[in-house]
């Protein structure tokens, strides 16, 4: 039942030590950039650019490789899914139809069917080693003060924080109900029929809801004793002070995004059309 | 009236909530008949503490919780469809007052109420917003979206109105009814 999940890796290394600030404001910028452009050159670029963090990071490819597994099969799948349904969606975007071969009907592999799919697969590699370096390099509590400090209202900074805290203490309670409603015979596989399941499934969800129900009413008087939610503003204690440092990187990702706006936007098309 | 509306209480239930949804979300997801897809029971639980708590709190339950369970299994965040997470849970809060489930009644008629309100936010969170948002930021093929939205939108729908209501019902169980006290003679 062990389920990985991502978190926080402690370490020494150059974008460790930058706020949680600059490395949430980044990571907008740099999805935002991926998210926008279509273009096969800016994106390779970005692409080899977070290659480069991602080593300055001195995280290590096996700490995260579980999810890297988990995306590849995923973009595997989605690439499938996309020439099944769409095999002529690249010839429709580029305009043109370079045909390498036939398969059967309507499906064919063109180039520019590859060529497409081939940007879709590299944008996502192109956010994926930033998004995890985000998740891995930042501290939950520093994570909610930083997303404070770019103008989310602190009380819904708060209750992300409270989520973080909370997930290790909920994964807690839902194994032992999990456990000891198995104990009793309660089946949650395939090889109980679908209504027993879905009766089953509702008597493990019920005890952890009013547990968690509980758990809210304790948390809140708490929270309610301590004065919280009095002040218009809060401080944190996990905020930092911005450094010169992270002027410079902030500095340069908003660089970047112009720069990738301009090329991407100025002919009036999304897409890199290389056969033209 | 935004921060107003956002008590300690709430505030709380959103934090909580959302570690419940993430936890729900990765564990207990059930093997349907059809191949290689699961029931999520998630939203089920998304539907209980819209009514609950109120459309702000439902919202941003299905927010945080869908945002932060995607970028911890799978590394990055699927926007377009965090943004329908974020739709169900507010439009099934506005019923809320309605369906006053503190009141521990839980009839025919909030019933069908509750299934009515889910079935159209689902239908329109996953048939349309889901895919529409798909195709503008992704530039993903408008058939295939549209198949996974219609299909993701189905068993949500199933989902919320089976377990939900069975969620609902319990929970009206627990509170406790204006006249349940009787003197005794």
């Amino acid at each position: 039942m062990a389920v990985e999940m991502l978190s926080y890796i402690e370490r020494k290394s150059p974008v460790h030590e930058l706020t949680g600030v600059t490395k949430l404001l980044c990571f907008i910028i740099w999805s935002t950039a991926a998210m926008l452009t279509y273009d096969t050159r800016i994106l390779l670029f970005l692409f080899i650019l977070s290659i480069v963090i991602f080593i300055v990071s001195k995280i290590k490819v096996k700490e995260i490789s579980f999810i890297l597994i988990f995306i590849l099969i995923f973009l595997l799948l989605n690439n499938i899914a996309i020439y099944l349904f769409s095999p002529q969606e690249g010839v429709k975007i580029y305009g043109t139809s370079h045909i390498l071969f036939e398969i059967v009907g309507r499906y064919n592999v063109t180039i520019e069917q590859i060529f497409y799919q081939l940007n879709i697969t590299l944008k996502y590699f192109t956010v994926t080693p930033v998004a995890l370096l985000f998740i891995v390099t930042t501290h939950p509590s520093e994570f909610a003060a930083s997303l404070n400090k770019i103008g989310v209202s602190y009380r819904i900074s708060y209750a992300v924080a409270l989520a973080l805290r909370y997930i290790p203490d909920v994964q807690r309670d839902f194994r032992n109900i999990a456990l000891a409603q198995q104990a009793r015979g309660v089946d949650l596989s395939s090889k109980e029929k679908l209504s027993k399941r879905i009766k089953n499934a509702a008597s493990i969800m019920i005890p952890l809801i009013l547990s968690s129900l509980d758990k809210i009413e304790t948390i809140s008087n708490a929270m309610e004793l301590r004065g919280f939610g009095k002040n218009k503003e809060r401080t944190w204690y996990s905020a930092r002070l911005f450094q010169s440092k992270d002027y410079i990187i902030l500095a340069v990702f908003v660089l970047m995004l112009v720069g990738t706006l301009v090329i991407t936007f100025h002919d009036g098309n999304r897409f890199y059309n290389p056969f033209l | 009236m935004f921060k107003k509306q956002l008590s300690i209480k709430n505030i709380v239930a959103i934090g909580i909530g959302a570690a419940v949804f993430i936890i729900l979300a990765k564990f207990v997801s059930l093997p349907s008949p059809v191949p290689n897809t699961s029931i999520q029971t998630s939203y089920a639980f998304l539907a209980l503490m819209a009514v609950v708590f109120g459309p702000i709190a439902g919202a941003l339950i299905g927010l945080i919780g869908h945002a932060l369970n995607d970028a911890i299994s799978y590394g990055s965040v699927w926007w377009s469809w965090v943004v329908v997470s974020l739709f169900v849970g507010f439009i099934i809060g506005l019923v809320a007052k309605r369906i006053d489930i503190e009141s521990g009644v839980f009839n025919k008629s909030k019933l069908i109420t509750f299934n009515v309100v889910q079935i159209i936010a689902q239908a329109i969170g996953w048939f349309l917003i889901a895919p529409v948002l798909d195709i503008l930021v992704y530039a993903e093929p408008a058939n295939k979206v549209f198949v996974q939205g219609l299909f993701a939108g189905v068993s949500n729908m199933v989902t919320v109105g089976v377990i939900g209501s069975i969620l609902l019902f319990a929970y009206s169980k627990t509170r406790t009814q204006s006249n349940s006290l009787h003197r005794e003679l």
